[in-house]
């Protein structure tokens, strides 16, 4: 599966996600710039991205313990979410996200 | 301004920070502690007290509080020294030869080793992505609240959703001119007794609530006279405040750490793998911070890195000294050193 992502300067990368992983670990691997503080724990929103494009509706919606942590996230938006709190999947092939302000 | 000579100065009271205490202890060699914190325990009280940690050797499972506060129990026979609440602000060689460091609240260790154990770096507030911000910062724009009083009689604006956000709303709505707090829903993760007498002070007209989040601040010098609010629908006013209070927790910032003159690898600091000692003899680097060929970033990881660290910390604080390599099991004196004998 592909994960179009784009970085605070807008350039768009495609990344070979992989089932299982979070979009996260994928990001974070590629050497994109998401903190991830705390390693996948839901516990410091320094993985905060936007789902763009109506994917956002394909997504399991947020756990409650994403949207408390998400209260502490900078620039919330309707499609905010926590990356490490989204599965890679067959069924997301294509997901675009981009990658929340520091 | 109060001075300290020691062995070793530790930057960082994380897990790392308070294991080396351990292994210097077990070696005679005292330490002092600074932390940006209020409290020991770095990223395991910070971020994660309440999560599970399955990987320590030994614990199956155990919090990042209860490993903090295991840690602090295990080096308690060795009398550390914690300078809290306090960010490590520069670096400098001393004539002697030893090191000195020195903080924001005018504390100075000085000692012939200095360890790095500083994690992510310091934890420092999130700052909202709003343009211009900096230049508000300590005149309208504060991160936390030192004095209550500088706050009466002010047109407040505070946004987030946490602990402090609805702390900070109670606390001043009593002496502030108007208190207006903003968050991204209508929804918070904080105590639910302040989330209910939040909105009893909204009912009866004390503090405004608003689903909606600060978009630009406007003023002159750093004093703010307003800032725009937009809402859940996008549409956009302006709002008469004189001061802002976001509050979004904290993040990890490197901070002077990069000043200090050592070699920096994206933010990390490279480290031989025999003693964890940085390309500056007398400074080291372990745990997250530090970065070697097959670094992992683990706790476990980070114990390793202090056990050697510690042994090369000897010979530079004790050059004269003989090493004498004992194991807590079957040693009688080291076990007089942790009181158990």
């Amino acid at each position: 599966m592909k994960i179009i992502a784009i970085d605070r300067n807008g350039v768009t990368h495609t990344l070979e996600g992989r089932d299982g992983w979070s979009v996260m670990e994928i990001l974070r691997d590629a050497g994109l710039p998401v903190a991830a503080e705390c390693g996948g724990a839901c516990a410091c929103a320094t993985c905060h991205v936007y789902v763009e494009d109506g994917w956002l509706e394909k997504l399991p919606p947020r756990s409650d313990a994403e949207t408390d942590m998400l209260d502490m996230a900078l620039a919330v938006e309707p499609n905010s979410r926590l990356s490490c709190q989204i599965t890679c999947s067959p069924e997301l092939d294509g997901i675009k996200v981009r990658i929340a302000p520091e | 301004m109060a001075v300290h000579e020691t062995d070793v100065a530790i930057v960082g009271a994380g897990p790392i920070g308070l294991f080396a205490v351990f292994e210097l202890g077990l070696l005679d060699l005292k330490a002092h502690l600074v932390d940006i914190l209020d409290r020991p325990g770095g990223q395991l009280t910070e971020l994660y007290p309440e999560k599970p940690i399955y990987d320590i050797p030994g614990l199956p499972v155990v919090t990042g509080q209860e490993l903090a506060d295991r840690l602090m129990h295990q080096i308690k026979p060795f009398g550390a020294t914690f300078h809290l609440g306090q960010l490590t602000r520069a670096l400098e060689k001393l004539p002697d030869g030893r090191w000195k460091i020195s903080t924001d609240a005018d504390v100075e260790i000085v000692a012939p080793v200095v360890v790095i154990a500083a994690g992510g770096g310091s934890f420092t507030p999130k700052r909202p992505p709003i343009a211009g911000i900096e230049a508000y910062e300590g005149k309208s724009v504060f991160y936390a609240v030192r004095k209550m009083d500088a706050f009466r009689g002010r047109n407040i604006v505070i946004a987030g959703g946490g602990d402090s956000a609805l702390d900070w709303t109670l606390n001043l709505a009593p002496i502030a001119k108007s208190l207006t707090l903003v968050h991204h829903r209508d929804g918070f993760r904080a105590a639910q007794h302040s989330v209910n007498r939040m909105r009893e002070l909204v009912a009866e007209g004390k503090v405004r609530f608003h689903v909606a989040s600060v978009k630009a601040l406007h003023g002159e010098g750093g004093v703010l006279e307003a800032v725009t609010l937009s809402g859940a629908d996008k549409t956009e006013w302006r709002h008469e405040a004189d001061a802002f209070l976001p509050f979004f927790g904290l993040t990890m910032k490197l901070g002077p750490i990069a000043e200090f003159g050592l070699n920096l690898n994206e933010n990390l600091i490279p480290v031989d793998t025999e003693k964890f000692q940085t390309g500056v003899p007398g400074i080291f680097a372990i745990g997250d911070i530090a970065t070697y060929a097959g670094k992992l970033k683990l706790i476990l990881s980070g114990f390793h890195e202090a056990a050697l660290m510690a042994q090369a910390a000897f010979h530079i604080c004790r050059p004269n000294e003989k090493l004498r390599f004992q194991y807590t099991t079957s040693s009688s004196s080291l076990q007089k050193k942790l009181g158990v004998a």
